[in-house]
């Protein structure tokens, strides 16, 4: 299998990968994972060859006008035993492949960076060992092993990266693992796949796998300027997602345009929309400036303010009409990506 | 006939039989008639597999286009939660057992009828309550936590999921009951001469099946009210938050639904060991090796219920015992379909459309057998699981193995329930609807689920949006084709030609007496002498 | 049924039955089938208990204590003894003799309420000290600091409430075969439903010999 390391600039996702049934191969296990899968798929397709096959010839050879009187057979110990023996050797055989490929899956290195995720309806939290706070991306180097250390603030829900073979349900009350060694840069889909409610098919994130001199400058705490391809599936957004961060026919530019960004790398998209269409929380068009209606019957002018109150403390004023289910964005913002989704939120008339 | 020495004298058809033993609609609701109790259940279980059908298509239209396309995320899934308990629990569970198994199995044993034919008219009046429990949440705004009620989501989802519950507690007591009934029925009232070695095998099928119901749903009743109470006072045995474990419900939830599937795939694999040696005129080759796989299928079936949690966190021990007991499940379900299709070898093939869906049953049933083996490895499972993949495997044994052996066997048994035969031309041509349609609709979502689309997703990426419309086309092939059949077994009710007392020829002890049957099924006890298949040519016409 | 053959004993048995006593065997296997159902049933919250007492057993050891063993062992010589006399009352049926078998069935239902009045009073304690199932438990005792402990009070009330449920059930059976059998309806040729509810009370009297070292004599 061809792996390679493929530079944020100069990458093509068709090169690396194995077949179009499959997702892109990120990481060595999801090489020697697709390699299993294919055996599998070549064994079965002989089996379906063979039963399926088999039968269809069988019933046309004998068919009545072909085979009037049928033969008096009951059974054939031979036969039997056969087809007895050969699929337990076979399959015992793709057991013992198949434990080897998951011990690999399972065995973190001990050096792994570790990350802590957070799930919560309906985005992912990733915590960083300095203290650092992303929200629905995650940020790793190429080449080196991270571990994922997961718990969950409501349900159950489930990490899955598709381009690392990867899954594992993060579950309230208890701590699950996973960890993988990514080798191709560019940004990763991430899906939950533990269904946990309205949100659960928006609830997604992306691993952004950085070359070294990228992940060097983000660590130190610098913006990175090159813009990161996606790796394989994930390029296109999903409709809803993209018509709300499409943020109509305003032109934008500047703090609200790099707003705009954060608001779908945020994942504010899950539950607001900008188009005045209510999602899971009420559309953020036109509510800068006017009164907003609240649940307690009172009404509040949405300013400044308001609006970081919101996000910081959500329960603090529920708008008419919706539930108080959002979760806090309290630290997991800096100033100045606050200072810029407010003026997006603004920009939104 | 070789088989029995006396049987009743042929009576003309339209004589006094079962359907006019009594009169009116409270002779048929009061009835303790083993073959109308049947009869009863195949109506209801077919109007709930339209329900359950219709919401299916709901679905398919939804993932026609990734976001909205006729529906938002909320309605979506409480249709799919709806589509999978009604299903599950409504259709597939009481299919094949309770309305072809209680029509025919006592009738096969040469009986007059179960042994206990108040609790087999209880048994439906219970299935029918628990229905009616379970579609009241619609009047508490559905549920939304998909039929596997998964904790602590389910303990904190709306008070209808309360009434899903209950519903679905209910009809498992239904499903006990039938189970116990036909245990009782096979050991006591087999005729003279029966002996186990001359047991049909749909008998020993549905034997096998009801061991797995009186032993499985037990425990499924007892999650249930657990997390009954955990909704409605959080008694805590489930929720984290207060000592519980999330998980412990899944163990408790898989520990009955995975024997849940072989409830459901088992009394199928029944019906296609009758119709495949009377449709090749031919013994079942291997009838004993047939007969013990379904017990090795159902001993295995509660020793496997952890691969449903490779992902969820159990331990890595767990995670080796499981994955390796689930593979061995291959091999008695190996031996089966081997055997099938040795049958076929050197017989005397009719293509009647009972034979079809045998056929048919053997395609959808081998891609759905050979890739449950990539899901129970676990290092393939941890890409696939909770992805489209697991759709369209359980759709590949659920529906095109339980669901195409149940329309074979309503036709292989329609002479003998209605005493008429239905349009054989349409049901070839609706057979090929079917065929192509549930092909189309679940062979792209192997692919997508590879792909990495996870289930129960309402929105997805467009990447994905080419497969998901095949799918929906293909559902659509499916609908026209079960509509069809619907329509011409329908119209054989009232204008299908005369059937005779055996149309096929079969051997079995159902077709030893006029169709349809007298009340008491027998006119003189019969006395069996030989085996079911032995389709010698001396008893060939 | 015009059909229906007549034993000896003047019972009918049903038609498709060869004889009373082919209906009766029949009876007893469907009874023994439904009883593995309830093992399995109750089986569940065995093993919920197993999990937990395996994980917290000091938090089990320090709950158990504030239940009242005095009442759980009235409550255990009780049902014992309804189950002696549900056997007399069986065996007198057997024989014939309604008028004792009707005696020794009224002994048992009054066991069986005897059983369900000393329920109801360490019930009633425990509401009363706020020992209640998870998110109910109010009680502070330092004893039961365990932050786990509501789980005992939760195991504790669903497996003795599923019990009491199933003791209720068994009144109500007993109730019937008592009013069956004033009116004579049974002989030594039939007596099908008294075995077989005796059958379930003796499960039932099981059900209660597991629960009450497992939750009272935990320590």
């Amino acid at each position: 299998m061809f792996i390679s390391n493929v530079h944020a600039s100069g990458f093509q996702s068709s090169a690396v990968e194995t077949s179009a049934t499959l997702p892109l191969q990120g990481t060595q296990i999801a090489a020697q994972w697709d390699q299993l899968y294919l055996f599998l798929v070549g064994l079965s397709a002989f089996f379906f060859v063979l039963v399926v096959g088999g039968m269809i010839y069988l019933a046309f050879r004998y068919r009545k006008s072909h085979s009037p009187r049928a033969t008096y057979i009951t059974h054939h110990h031979g036969l039997e035993a056969l087809w007895t023996a050969i699929p337990t050797v076979l399959l015992v055989g793709i057991f013992i492949w198949g434990w080897s490929v998951y011990t690999k899956m399972i065995q973190a290195p001990g050096d792994a960076m570790e990350v802590r995720v957070v799930a919560r309806k309906w985005n992912w939290q990733f915590q960083y060992s300095d203290g650092r706070v992303t929200l629905g991306e995650l940020f790793v180097p190429v080449d080196k092993p991270v571990k994922l250390i997961m718990s969950s603030e409501d349900v159950i829900h489930s990490m899955f990266i598709p381009n690392f073979r990867l899954k594992q349900d993060v579950v309230p009350g208890m701590y699950t693992t996973i960890w993988f060694e990514p080798t191709i840069t560019g940004k990763h889909q991430i899906f939950c796949t533990e269904y946990c409610g309205t949100g659960h098919s928006e609830m997604l994130a992306k691993v952004i796998v950085l070359t070294d001199e990228q992940w060097k400058t983000w660590w130190m705490g610098k913006k990175i300027s090159a813009t990161i391809p996606f790796a394989g599936i994930g390029g296109i957004a999903m409709p809803q997602v993209q018509a709300s961060a499409s943020g109509g026919a305003v032109k934008l530019s500047g703090l609200a345009l790099e707003g705009k960004a954060l608001f779908q790398t945020k994942t504010c998209t899950t539950c607001h929309s900008d188009d005045g269409s209510p999602k899971i929380g009420p559309s953020l068009k036109g509510v800068f400036g006017h009164k907003v209606e609240l649940a307690d019957g009172t009404s509040v002018q949405a300013d400044e303010n308001y609006l970081r109150e919101s996000i910081e403390n959500p329960t603090a004023k529920i708008v008419k009409g919706f539930q108080p289910i959002m979760p806090t964005f309290k630290g997991m913002m800096s100033e100045t990506e606050m200072n810029a989704v407010i003026s997006y939120i603004k920009s939104l008339k | 006939m070789a088989t029995i020495e006396k049987h009743s004298p042929a009576t003309p058809s339209g004589a006094h039989h079962y359907l006019n033993h009594g009169k009116g609609l409270w002779s048929w609701l009061t009835t303790l008639d083993h073959k109308r109790i049947g009869v009863m259940y195949l109506f209801t279980v077919l109007t709930f597999f339209l329900v359950g059908g219709l919401l299916a298509i709901a679905i398919r239209i939804e993932l026609f286009t990734p976001g909205r396309t006729i529906m938002d995320a909320d309605t979506y899934n409480r249709v799919f939660t709806l589509h999978g308990a009604i299903m599950v629990f409504l259709v597939i569970i009481p299919a094949i057992p309770a309305s072809l198994g209680n029509f025919i199995l006592p009738m096969m044993l040469g009986a007059k009828d179960v042994a206990f034919p108040r609790l087999n008219l209880a048994s439906y009046y219970i299935y029918i309550t628990g229905a009616v429990v379970a579609l009241t949440s619609l009047l508490f705004g559905g549920v939304d936590t998909g039929w596997t009620f998964y904790t602590p989501y389910s303990a904190t989802a709306g008070i209808g999921v309360v009434y899903v519950l209950c519903g679905a507690f209910i009809a498992g007591f239904s499903s006990i009951l039938t189970g116990l009934n036909f245990i009782v029925t096979i050991h006591k009232l087999r005729a003279e001469g029966q002996h186990w070695d001359r047991l049909p095998l749909f008998c020993w099928a549905l034997y096998a099946t009801s061991i797995i119901q009186v032993l499985a749903t037990p425990v499924l009743a007892i999650t249930l009210i657990l997390l009954v109470f955990e909704r409605l006072t959080h008694i805590g045995i489930f929720d984290a938050s207060l000592g519980g474990d999330p998980i412990l419900f899944q163990h408790f939830f898989w520990f009955y639904s995975h024997p849940a599937v072989y409830i459901m795939i088992l009394p199928a694999m029944g019906v296609i060991s009758e119709v495949i040696p009377v449709f090749s005129r031919k013994p079942i080759f291997g009838y004993k090796a047939i007969a013990w796989s379904s017990f090795g299928i159902a001993l295995l079936a509660f020793l496997v219920w952890g691969h449903h949690l490779f992902v969820s966190g159990q331990s890595e021990l767990a995670n080796f015992i499981f994955s390796l007991l689930t593979i061995f499940v291959a091999v008695p379900t190996g031996i089966k379909v081997f055997s099938w299709v040795a049958t076929l070898y050197k017989g005397s093939i009719h293509f009647k459309v009972p034979m079809l869906y045998a056929l048919g049953f053997l395609e959808l049933f081998t891609i759905g057998g050979l890739t449950g083996v990539f899901l129970a490895i676990v290092s393939i499972n941890v890409h696939l699981t909770d992805t489209y993949f697991v759709i369209a495997h359980f759709h590949y044994v659920m529906v095109g193995g339980a669901l195409m052996a149940f329309t074979g066997g309503i036709h292989y048994w329609y002479p003998k329930i209605t005493g008429r035969l239905y349009d054989e031309a349409s049901g070839v041509w609706a057979f090929i609807f079917v065929i192509v349609g549930f092909n189309l609709t679940f062979f792209p979502q192997f692919i997508v689920g590879a792909q990495g689309m996870p289930r129960r997703y309402w929105n997805y990426l467009p990447e994905f949006t080419t497969l998901n419309q095949l799918s929906t086309l293909g559902s659509f092939l499916l609908l026209a084709g079960f509509v069809w059949t619907a329509f011409y077994l329908w119209r054989g009710l009232k204008h299908g030609p005369l059937a005779g007392d055996n149309p096929w020829n079969s051997l079995t002890l159902e077709w030893q007496t006029p169709s349809p049957p007298p009340h008491d099924n027998f006119a003189i006890d019969p006395i069996v002498t030989d085996w079911p298949y032995a389709y010698r040519a001396e008893n060939e016409k | 049924m015009a059909n229906q053959p007549v034993t000896s004993a003047g019972h009918h048995h049903a038609h498709h039955f060869k004889s009373a006593d082919h209906e009766f065997s029949a009876a007893k296997q469907g009874m023994w089938v439904f009883l593995v159902t309830e093992v399995l049933m109750i089986g569940g919250l065995f093993v919920a208990y197993a999990i937990f007492r395996g994980l917290y057993p000091d938090m089990f050891s320090a709950a158990h204590k504030f239940l009242n063993v005095k009442l759980g062992l009235t409550n255990t010589i009780i049902l014992l003894t309804s189950s002696l006399t549900m056997l007399m009352g069986v065996s007198s049926a057997q024989r014939g003799d309604q008028k004792r078998s009707l005696k020794f069935l009224a002994v048992t239902f009054l066991c069986a309420i005897g059983f369900l009045v000393v329920k109801y009073i360490e019930y009633s304690h425990k509401f009363h000290d706020g020992l209640l199932p998870g998110a109910n438990f109010t009680n502070t005792d330092p004893l039961l600091m365990h932050p786990k402990t509501p789980l005992f009070f939760s195991l504790y009330f669903m497996m003795t409430g599923i019990h009491a449920f199933h003791v209720i059930v068994g009144m109500g059976l007993i109730a019937w075969i008592m009013k069956r059998t004033a009116k004579g309806e049974f002989s030594p040729g039939y007596y099908t439903p008294v075995e077989l509810v005796g059958f379930y009370w003796h499960f039932v009297d099981l059900v209660w010999i597991y629960l009450f070292p497992l939750l009272y004599l935990v320590g």
